[in-house]
């Protein structure tokens, strides 16, 4: 039993760390906001560099052959950072669901290796989102029809944009044609390969939600100590501490039960479903309270256009509803808990054991 | 990162299911506010040290163990898995004991702590004052120097226990000219010196659970100064991590009564309307998960060499709302019997849910108010200006 990131995984998030803040300015996402992609293929590369898209691809494929618990850290620095590029949907729930496909399917086995150089790129529909983000810069779609799962060229669908509250986010809904050659899997395995993608969906959005709760609590703390009313820095005031306290106090629980949730995602996946619906509803309030507090805390500045809070804000918003909402992961745990037949206690909080 | 128990973790559980099995009291102890209770809780205690149970943690020359944090945690399942007694001296074992071993001279150590963990001697804690309970540092209670006594004079209150207990241990104003923190010393009291006196001040639920304590010219050798004199200061704060933090709530205690909550929801569910109450039932199971998977968190971060820091600050107001909402859910739950005491014919097995709401009213109060909790957080977590 240890509860503890490796040295290697903390000293890797700490780097990536800081190139998203180099990297991912605010300016840097306002600028994309007025390109019609809103995306930066320079930017990608980069990412593909320090290997965040192979992390996930198995060693044979060229990637790195790490799991969730690896990525997770790093999930919830793009988060902090509000970065716009897709990379937890490609590195952490498109390249697994390939990864499951790619010994007996060459056409995965290709994009995975390709994903890893960044020659290739990929966008995941799943039923429970009904929108799919970034599918404009991808060159392959994974989409589900029932208990199919298809792998579909983007010249082979018809993208129609939808506008979100997120300027940095961009979303469509796909029109495409179901096709006997472009079947991945379907039956059993289909099934079980949209659930996991499902949970490793909500688990980052879980980890990013996180980064951005102490992006928000860390730019009102910054605002508060600095503007001051009275005399004084409004951040002596107890309202406006005991508001950002309350943010850490969810936010610093949140996280645990993330890690519990990205472990058992990679250690036992069909079991995954009530460790990831608790992250993703913990995260979520961590997030929603975060944002709420922080515009309070700003004032008429955190309403406008012009100050940060609002990158960070609408994405909290967003990622809230994206890969499954607060009712849907509630009624999972609902469901999990309230069966007679549940094994619960302080003895099984991680799983029954011998 | 590795969620699987060691084979050795699951031995030592299976090891201390066995022997709380065989030796848990058969009836229900009386509350430890009674003479009566204290008393039988005392002997549970020495049944403990007896078997070595009792602080598993302590090194071995101290009547423990010397287990990890992570098999503490596992006991203290099991501990509340079996509904075994409170523990009575709680304020000796989870917070002077830790105090003890970090500060306390070699013959301090001999003297205080093997008796604390034998059960012989039960421990109350004496830092509130009158003026002074959120603004500690206010203590005018004196401890005045005469050869190789101190002469104490002042007065304590909110001592939990202290009408039974054998010993106090008290910050008192070493240095009359001093102000706020400085010129502090922590110092142990016998609570039968003579010039002590004990006045019980009974709780919300009717019985003596707290004290207040007046001292007159009380002497006391200068051996029972704990650290240097004007270091009781940092000694409290010391102390006070242990209190809010990892050692006095385990989750275990939370994810036991969760437990409960969920079976009491089960078994009412035809008579609920309160639709809230569902969803309130299933946040107090995660929320006490959520407390779990922190401790266990924390817990391997110190066996690598890591030290607690102002998220005890953050445990104390999580456990202490997660109580208070376990325990208002509860009411809710049993609606007409939620006002019954334990003891009327109509509360049947239900009444116990009473006396744990009226204290967890008590959660948000005690070791540092919440409003001070969150000022620490805001102020030394996340860095927002005093002034």
């Amino acid at each position: 039993m240890d509860f503890t990131f490796t040295e290697d995984q903390r000293l890797f998030c700490d780097n990536v760390k800081v190139f998203l803040q180099n990297e991912v300015t605010p300016e840097a996402l306002r600028k994309s906001w007025e390109s019609e992609s809103g995306r930066s293929p320079e930017l990608w590369q980069k990412l593909v560099d320090i290997g965040l898209t192979a992390m996930l691809v198995p060693e044979k494929f060229g990637g790195l052959g790490m799991n969730a618990v690896d990525f997770i850290l790093i999930a919830q620095e793009c988060g902090r950072a509000a970065l716009a590029e897709p990379l937890v949907e490609t590195a952490l729930v498109g390249v697994p669901l390939l990864a499951s496909l790619a010994d007996n399917d060459e056409r995965c086995a290709q994009l995975l290796e390709k994903i890893a150089t960044g020659e290739r790129r990929i966008a995941v529909g799943h039923s429970v989102n009904n929108l799919i983000s970034d599918a404009h810069v991808a060159d392959y779609l994974l989409l589900p029809n029932g208990n199919q799962i298809h792998l579909v060229p983007r010249e082979q669908v018809h993208l129609v944009a939808q506008q979100s509250v997120d300027p940095s986010r961009r979303l469509f809904s796909v029109d495409w044609k179901v096709t006997e050659e472009t079947l991945l899997t379907n039956g059993a395995l289909g099934v079980s390969l949209l659930a996991a993608a499902l949970n490793r969906g909500a688990l980052g959005a879980a980890a990013q939600l996180l980064g951005l709760a102490e992006a928000m609590v860390g730019l009102a703390v910054a605002y508060t100590s600095d503007r001051k009313q009275f005399g004084k820095p409004i951040g002596v005031n107890q309202a406006l501490k005991h508001h950002m306290a309350n943010c850490a106090v969810k936010t610093e629980f949140a996280k645990p039960v993330l890690y519990r949730a990205a472990y058992t995602a990679s250690t036992h996946p069909v079991h995954a479903d009530f460790a990831v619906s608790h992250a993703k509803v913990a995260a979520g309030e961590a997030a929603l309270l975060a944002a709420k507090n922080s515009i309070q805390s700003f004032g008429a500045m955190g309403y406008t256009w012009e100050c940060d809070l609002h990158i960070f804000m609408k994405r909290a918003w967003a990622l809230d509803k994206y890969w499954g909402h607060a009712g849907f992961h509630k009624n999972r745990l609902h469901q999990w808990l309230l069966n007679p037949n549940a094994k619960i206690g302080a003895d099984k909080t991680f799983g029954e054991q011998a | 990162m590795d969620l699987i128990y060691t084979p050795e973790q699951n031995a030592f559980r299976k090891e201390v299911r066995a022997w709380l099995a065989a030796n848990i009291p058969a009836k229900p102890l009386a509350s430890f506010d009674t003479q009566e209770g204290f008393e039988q809780h005392r002997a549970w205690e020495k049944t403990l040290a007896k078997g070595n149970w009792g602080m598993v943690t302590w090194p071995k020359e101290y009547g423990g163990r010397g287990c990890n944090l992570i098999e503490w945690l596992i006991f203290e399942e099991e501990y509340y898995r079996a509904s075994a007694p409170l523990r009575v001296n709680q304020n000796g074992i989870f917070l002077l004991g830790p105090t003890l071993m970090e500060y306390g001279t070699p013959a301090q150590k001999e003297r205080f702590i093997t008796k604390m963990a034998s059960g012989e001697e039960m421990w109350a804690q004496g830092w509130s004052e009158p003026g002074a309970g959120s603004d500690l540092a206010a203590i005018r209670s004196k401890a005045i120097r005469q050869g190789d006594e101190y002469v104490l004079n002042g007065q304590k209150v909110w001592s939990t226990r202290a009408v039974f207990a054998d010993w106090v241990f008290c910050i008192f104003r070493t240095d009359p000219a001093s102000e706020r923190h400085h010129g502090l010393s922590f110092i142990f009291v016998p609570l039968n010196a003579p010039g002590v006196t004990v006045r019980p001040i009974p709780q919300l639920d009717g019985l003596p659970g707290f004290a207040e304590i007046f001292f007159d010219d009380v002497r006391v050798p200068v051996e029972n100064r704990l650290g240097d004199e004007g270091q009781g200061w940092n000694i409290a704060m010391s102390t006070a991590g242990f209190e809010r933090g990892l050692m006095l709530r385990s989750p275990a205690r939370f994810q036991e009564t969760a437990k409960r909550l969920v079976k009491l929801y089960r078994e009412h569910s035809n008579d609920i309307l309160d639709l809230s109450i569902e969803d309130a039932v299933v946040k107090c199971y995660m929320d006490a998960e959520a407390y779990a998977l922190s401790t266990y968190q924390t817990a391997s971060r110190l066996m690598k060499g890591g030290k607690i820091g102002s998220e005890s600050s953050v445990n104390k107001i999580f456990w202490s709302e997660l109580d208070q909402l376990m325990h208002e859910t509860a009411m809710n739950i049993l609606g007409w019997r939620a006002e019954l005491w334990p003891q009327s014919p109509a509360a049947g097995d239900v009444g116990h849910w009473l006396d744990g709401f009226l204290f967890a009213q008590s959660g948000p109060i005690y070791a540092g108010t919440n409003e001070i909790q969150r000022n620490i957080i805001a102020e030394r977590l996340l860095g927002m200006p005093r002034k």
